[in-house]
């Protein structure tokens, strides 16, 4: 076991994050943020509560979005679903797409197909924590970082989170 | 997680944690409804028969739209111009349909218990649409789903059954599932039309006064009176029994609280309830038939799991 960011990693890494996002996005009224379902929501709570902090005098719309029913393997395995809470237009919006861990790809690839059922983004980037960049499976790539690692695929990222696990942490297991 | 069962042939077979996975799910598809591609790939890779040997618009329809909104290939089957009027048996037929490569099968049929006759016999997943006087597991889910919607939990609602118990499928269903997640059930309706020791076999309470039954519920479930079950006279006339058992206006007025009605249709108007209750504030007739679609999609999603085990 491994640590890859601790506590104060964390809290510095969102912090740049979300500054990156506001500075690529000046006017915010024309961006939506989407945290995907279940574990990047804690990450992009933080990434809009630090926006929201950073620029107080712009609204900014936020959303949740469930991949399962977009999933490749739902005939391999049943996945429950959590909440889609997506409660405004993303027609002609650049949609900031949250996500923890990007690793094989396969959950952006679901999450771009069910985007699009909701109307034709402007533009659509992506955003991740930890990148684990030797493990794609598909041409997928994220515009804002945290940490980029090197992993071998039996090895497993785990993210913790205060609000969900107890504590802030990254971790790489063999 | 997954349902205990591969099949949904009635709620009697599912534990409490079978009936909180589905309804959780069919949130989660009522808000997939809500939007403006009212669709999900999920179910692609996968072909259903609607097999109905029986009469449906509501539950037809929405199963149909169910699969469709799950992307799922279907076909519809109904006896009446089919080679079932040549003598071919429901489970040659059945053979048939799946020999054209089919993975689950949605059945209505007259007679009690021939889904769980197919489900012994065929290796698809089958899901009961309706059998006999028997259950109608997904008409109790949208009840469940839509008495959630209004009371916030299932546990110690007081749910009030109005009408034909005997004959009603709806009944049978309902009472299984209202019972299995602690809610209160009473029966009410015409001695001749509520089964013997029904209280004994099923933990309800039977009620003959309609007043007492509806002044007692936070929500009343209207049943049709099934004239095409009924084989010999159980009641003196129509105009009776809506005299005695009929909902109306009047009568919803002068109860001390506000309560919801429900319908699992389709409704004999000016017979169990009059029109200005059925389409009165009060009802919820239409938002039950809003979400059986996303409780049918609920199902068939949850079932369609590990497709590529047989």
């Amino acid at each position: 076991m491994k640590s890859i960011l601790n506590q104060q990693q964390i809290g510095l890494t969102v912090n740049r994050l979300a500054h990156q996002v506001m500075e690529n996005h000046v006017h915010l009224k024309n961006t939506v943020l989407i945290g995907i379902q279940p574990r990047g929501v804690a990450l992009s709570d933080r990434i809009v509560a630090d926006i929201r902090k950073g620029m107080e005098d712009q609204e900014i719309e936020y959303g949740k979005l469930d991949i399962t029913f977009y999933r490749d393997d739902l005939g391999k395995e049943l996945h429950v679903p959590n909440a889609t809470d997506i409660l405004f237009s993303i027609e002609g919006k650049n949609v900031v797409l949250i996500d923890d861990v990007l690793y094989t790809g396969r959950t952006i690839r679901a999450a771009l197909d069910a985007l699009m059922d909701f109307g034709r983004p402007a533009k659509v980037e992506l955003l991740v924590l930890i990148d684990r960049r030797y493990n794609r499976e598909l041409p997928i790539q994220p515009d804002y970082t945290g940490r980029t690692i090197d992993s071998i695929v039996t090895q497993k990222v785990k993210v913790f989170w205060k609000e969900k696990d107890g504590k802030d942490e990254v971790i790489l297991l063999d | 997680m997954a349902l205990s069962t591969r099949h949904l042939l009635g709620i009697k077979d599912l534990i409490p944690e079978d009936i909180q996975l589905i309804l959780d799910t069919a949130k989660q598809f009522k808000e997939v409804l809500q939007r403006p591609i009212k669709k999900v790939p999920s179910l692609r890779d996968v072909t259903i028969v609607n097999l109905f040997y029986e009469n449906s618009t509501r539950t037809r329809i929405s199963f149909e739209l169910a699969e469709k909104r799950l992307s799922a290939d279907t076909i519809n089957f109904s006896a009446s111009g089919s080679s079932v009027s040549k003598g071919e048996t429901l489970l040659d037929t059945v053979n048939n349909i799946l020999s054209m490569k089919v993975d689950m099968v949605v059945m209505r049929h007259s007679a009690s218990g021939a889904p769980h006759f197919l489900a012994k016999h065929i290796p698809a997943a089958i899901i009961n649409a309706g059998d006999g006087v028997n259950e109608h597991p997904t008409q109790a889910l949208l009840d469940a789903f839509s008495i959630l919607e209004k009371t916030g939990s299932l546990k110690g609602a007081r749910i009030a059954l109005i009408g034909d118990i005997m004959h009603s499928r709806v009944a049978q269903s309902n009472i299984y599932l209202l019972t299995k997640m602690g809610a209160e059930v009473t029966v009410c309706g015409p001695p001749t039309l509520i089964p013997k020791y029904i209280d004994q076999a099923f933990n309800v309470h039977v009620e003959y006064d309609l007043k007492k039954a509806l002044e007692w519920c936070d929500v009343a479930n209207v049943l049709r009176i099934q004239l095409e079950r009924q084989n010999t006279v159980l009641f003196s006339s129509l105009r009776e029994y809506n005299l005695v058992y009929g909902i109306s206006k009047k009568l919803l007025q002068s109860l001390k609280k506000e309560i919801t009605i429900m319908h699992p249709g389709p409704i004999n108007r000016g017979v169990e309830l009059d029109s200005d209750v059925a389409d009165g504030k009060q009802s919820i007739i239409l938002q039950q038939v809003e979400n059986g679609v996303a409780v049918r999609m609920a199902v068939l999603y949850l079932l369609a799991g590990e497709r590529n085990s047989y």
